[in-house]
């Protein structure tokens, strides 16, 4: 790039000068990475240093500056010289706070100080300032799936927020689960009496918003685009159909109870007077409080209600997990009776009682209202006549067969399933599954695909990867549940409420309204072309080089967030404001076509062979790390602020994520003579908390196939390795890199070195 | 069965949950007990007893009524209140078991030969008859309950602690023959007479 002129800054403050020697460093900026202008500052972030920089920039031509100073994570508003393209050497948390202050460790150090001085100027060489997508689009209106609490607040929150919004309700009314109920769990102090839903006040404000438009009987039939310009088809079944363009979405699709059919031996289906949950609002609603005994009218005397009835099931025949609501409606549902006649037996037979939130006092106040909350296990329920018998195992008096008889009502309290449209994975996992033995799920899907019947979608996404979000665990949208709750892996849109994990109407109406906050921000974010969560703000996006593509499509099944999709001519198409940076789609391509303009194959691997490789017999190995740039690198510098002490053998590079590492990077670094690499990235499976999702166990799976190659070359397995971190293994990782160190030691020199 | 029983039995029908709530001191804080055991385990004589605090208030919520009333549970508590301290819940555990017990004990169907039941008859018997306690003929009808022969072997163990008392003035033998009552015995009696009618009358023991 002929236009370039590249400034190399090199500080001597917070003790750099002191122990580094700095006129050397400068040297090596200028020689070896043919920096045009070099510097050396005493104070490079005060108010002179800026000014001098800025000063290059604006006078000087500079194009490209190295900053040989603190961490990237530091001073990051000093250092912020949008108009160029700029690169950091961590010379402080890096170098010295890594390293012990002694004259033996003198020489390693400034060794250490001088590679990172190439790497930076190797990098910045080859980084292009991003200028964002000239493409981007505004919308200022939001789609909202679903009519229920969660989907109500969302459009009424964001509709506050004055963004335009469209409400897709499925059923011919508003309201969803709370629309059908008679009271609600209290959301307010003292938390003692069920209260009204406000389910009517909800839908008044709505249909009085002229910001909200709202579509009843309706289903979205097909969505297309990306945040800031999807294309929304809304079909009706009276045939009428509306196509709605919005920036982002919010999926409020709710639950259905779990089907009480499947639980027979609790009497469902054999006696009127068993309901479930859903069943007992309805009696109550359509009594306005006074129940009655459905199989004949008569007077209801006493009650049982059956917590966890099909829930937390270990048998892999019911839901598997506790729904976390329904204690506090079975509470709410006895005080019911309770509230019209303390005389009705009301027994609720728990194994454990959950009560989240302000479920405590809800839960004590029904035990002062006098309802019998009974540990122990349901294992029948028989009806005789108008009555029935509930036979239950006592817990604390473990009396096998403990019975209630003369009950003239049972309550089954089932569990939330999430509606959450097709699983995407269910033919993949249902494979993997059939690998390890277990063909049931494979059977399950070719007789559902040989009755011809489809699992319906919620928002018939024309994604190549599928027409909706991809799922966690049990059918709930995937979103990321430790770290970031409302981020999906379908950017600019949005999972909230229980189709996300089971919650209550309370925590909806949160969940509802965070929702509807993060869909304002992508849809901001899609404006400007901006990246969401998690390299919010950043302007760069992938692009890739269509000759050497060969179509073999690993970027468009690796991209944990669906962004690329397919051309007519089979080429990958990647939709910008879909993309979350994280290069996992780079990492992916074997013929490493795709390159964002400021991070790429390229500012990586040209890094890697900035570092001066001593020879074999100079006992002094060089050792690779990846560290990802979310969690292992930040723990890296918090150790060093705590000055522990690592190996000033590492070369430390942080990745965006290491699902953006290419291989081709650990084939580079072992053939220019490294004695090994080590990668950190973090946690996957389950309860992951990489990023981007998917990174990480993208990585893995890529670098459990390393081993042949290092076979191939000649190597020892030994010389990569891939370890998991997280932001706060602070005293670990230095402890990692150090032991990693002795094993290289123990193994020997790489032979490749000197080619 | 005594009568008082039968006519509980009557009253209350299956219900014993609330008969407990009316005529057991603290019996209302029954059903706020929430099952988390604490309680049991806090208890130093858990182990001991056929049915720990927990179980008790599970199997008056169950309508467990003669198991309850019959057990000789709530006569082994020793008035530790660690479980009152440690209860989530707040309920006052130890005044509960005394409550229960001394109401099994009004309906008569408190264990016999329970040895805390023997000795809170003797003590109160002892202590009405003269408004004052007698801690000789106290101790020496603890010692003789369970017969002669037994009596003195116990009283011979107990020889050095009773010579002691006497050297320090402790212990006066012709309290044995004289003893010296309070002021107003008939006044004490009036009082307590009083006390009962008006804890009957709460406890609705009073038909
Ligand atoms: S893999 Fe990551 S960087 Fe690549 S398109 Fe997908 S989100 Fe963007
Ligand atoms: S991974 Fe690379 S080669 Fe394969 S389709 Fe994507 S861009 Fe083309
Ligand atoms: S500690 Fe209190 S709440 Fe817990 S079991 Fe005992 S009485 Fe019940």
């Amino acid at each position: 790039m002929a236009d370039q002129k590249i400034a190399a800054y090199i500080c001597q403050g917070c003790g750099l000068g002191e122990r580094l020697d700095t006129v050397d460093l400068a040297k090596v900026a200028q020689k070896e990475g043919k920096a045009h202008v070099v510097r050396e500052h005493e104070f490079l972030c005060n108010v002179d240093g800026v000014k001098t920089i800025q000063n290059d920039i604006d006078s000087e031509g500079v194009t490209h500056i190295m900053i040989a100073a603190c961490s990237r994570r530091a001073k990051a508003e000093a250092f912020y010289f949008p108009a160029v393209a700029m690169s950091r050497a961590n010379l402080r948390e890096g170098v010295i706070w890594c390293q012990p202050d002694t004259d033996e460790a003198r020489e390693t150090t400034q060794e250490m100080a001088a590679d990172y001085v190439r790497m930076g100027c190797a990098e910045v060489k080859k980084m292009i300032q991003p200028q964002g997508n000239p493409g981007a689009v505004r919308n200022n209106r939001i789609l909202v799936v679903g009519g229920g609490m969660s989907g109500m607040t969302a459009a009424l929150q964001a509709a506050k927020a004055g963004y335009g919004v469209v409400l897709v309700e499925k059923a011919g009314q508003l309201g969803g689960w709370a629309g059908k109920i008679y009271k609600r769990i209290p959301s307010r102090s003292p938390y003692q009496d069920p209260q009204d839903t406000g389910v009517e006040e909800m839908v008044k404000a709505i249909e009085t918003d002229s910001r909200i438009k709202v579509y009843l009987n309706a289903v979205v039939a097909k969505t297309g685009g990306a945040p800031g310009r999807f294309q929304v088809e809304v079909g009706q079944e009276s045939g009428a159909a509306g196509t709605e363009e919005v920036g982002a979405i919010v999926q409020a699709t709710g639950f259905s109870l779990y089907d009480a059919n499947n639980l027979p031996e609790l009497g469902y289906g054999k006696s009127a007077n068993v309901v479930d949950q859903a069943g007992l609002e309805k009696l109550a609603k359509e009594g306005n409080g006074a129940i009655r005994r459905p199989s004949d009218g008569g007077e209801v005397k006493t009650v049982v209600f059956v917590q966890c009835a099909g829930q937390r099931d270990a048998s892999g025949k019911h839901l598997a997990y506790c729904s976390g609501s329904c204690c506090n409606t079975s509470i709410k549902q006895a005080m019911y009776f309770k509230d019209a006649n303390p005389d009705v037996n009301t027994v609720v037979i728990f194994d454990d009682l959950r009560t989240p939130g302000n479920g405590e006092d809800f839960y004590r106040s029904a035990q002062n209202k006098g309802v019998t909350f009974t540990k122990g296990k349901v294992s029948a329920v028989e009806a005789t006549g108008n009555t029935c018998k509930v036979t239950f195992h006592d817990l604390i008096l473990n009396d096998q067969n403990a019975t209630i008889v003369d009950a003239d009502l049972v309550v089954l309290a089932t569990g939330q399933v999430p509606n959450s449209g097709v699983d995407i994975d269910a033919k993949l996992k249902a494979e993997v599954a059939a690998a390890n033995g277990d063909t049931s799920l494979l059977e399950a899907i070719e007789a559902q695909e040989a009755s011809g019947q489809k699992p319906i979608s919620v928002l018939n996404l024309d994604y190549r990867q599928g027409p909706d979000m991809p799922q966690l665990k049990y059918g709930f949208n995937d979103s990321h549940f430790i770290c970031f709750p409302y981020e999906t892996r379908r950017t600019g849109i949005y999972a909230a409420g229980p189709v996300r994990r089971p919650m209550d109407m309370v925590q909806a109406a949160e969940d509802a309204t965070g929702a509807a906050m993060k869909a304002i921000q992508a849809l901001e974010n899609a404006a400007v072309g901006r990246a969401a969560h998690p390299r919010s703000g950043d302007l760069s996006y992938p692009s890739f080089r269509i000759e050497g593509c060969t179509q073999c499509k690993r970027c468009t099944v690796e991209c944990p967030f669906g962004a690329i999709d397919e051309d007519e001519k089979r080429y990958p198409q990647f939709n910008e404001p879909r993309c979350r940076r994280c290069g996992t789609c780079m990492g992916a391509c074997p013929v490493r076509v795709i390159s964002f303009e400021n991070y790429s194959v390229d500012t990586v691997g040209s890094q890697i062979k900035a570092v001066d490789v001593p020879d074999e017999f100079s006992e002094k190995p060089r050792i690779l790390l990846l560290a990802c740039e979310n969690d292992a690198y930040p723990a890296l510098d918090m150790a060093a602020m705590n000055r522990e002490i690592y190996s000033a053998f590492v070369r430390i590079i942080p990745v965006r994520c290491l699902g953006s590492v290419n291989t081709i990077w650990i084939t580079d670094a072992l053939n220019s003579g490294y004695d090994g690499v080590m990668m950190m990235g973090c946690k996957h499976g389950d309860d992951y908390q990489c990023h981007f999702v998917k990174g990480s166990e993208l990585a893995s799976y890529r670098m459990s196939k390393v081993d042949d190659t290092l076979k191939g070359m000649g190597l020892e397995v030994e010389r990569v390795r891939t370890f998991e971190a997280a932001i706060t293994d602070i005293e670990r990782l230095p402890k990692l890199i150090n032991e990693y160190a002795a094993v290289i030691r123990e193994i020997g020199m790489s032979p490749f070195k000197g080619f | 069965m005594s009568e008082a029983n039968t006519q509980a039995v009557e009253k209350y029908r299956n219900n014993f949950l609330k008969e407990v709530e009316e005529r057991v001191e603290e019996g209302e804080w029954v059903k706020m007990c929430m099952q988390c055991g604490v309680c049991s385990g806090s208890c130093p004589f858990g182990p001991h007893w056929a049915h720990p605090p927990q179980e008790i208030f599970m199997m008056i919520r169950a309508g467990k009524r003669d198991e309850v009333l019959t057990s000789d549970s709530m006569w082994m508590c020793t008035s530790c209140y660690n479980c009152i301290v440690r209860c989530p819940r707040k309920l006052p555990i130890t005044h509960i078991m005394h409550g229960l017990a001394n109401y099994a004990h009004r309906l008569g169907l408190a264990p016999k030969g329970q040895p805390t039941r023997e000795f809170g008859k003797m003590f109160w018997n002892n202590l009405v008859a003269t408004g004052r306690v007698n801690e000789l003929k106290l101790s020496l009808s603890l010692y003789f309950k369970d017969g002669f022969s037994q009596g003195i072997k116990n009283a011979m163990a107990m020889k050095d602690v009773g010579l002691g008392m006497l050297k320090a003035k402790r212990l006066n033998p012709f309290e044995l023959f004289s003893p010296h009552g309070c002021k107003d015995r008939k006044g004490i009696h009036a009082m307590l007479k009083k006390a009962r009618e008006i804890e009957d009358r709460r406890k609705h023991l009073t038909s």
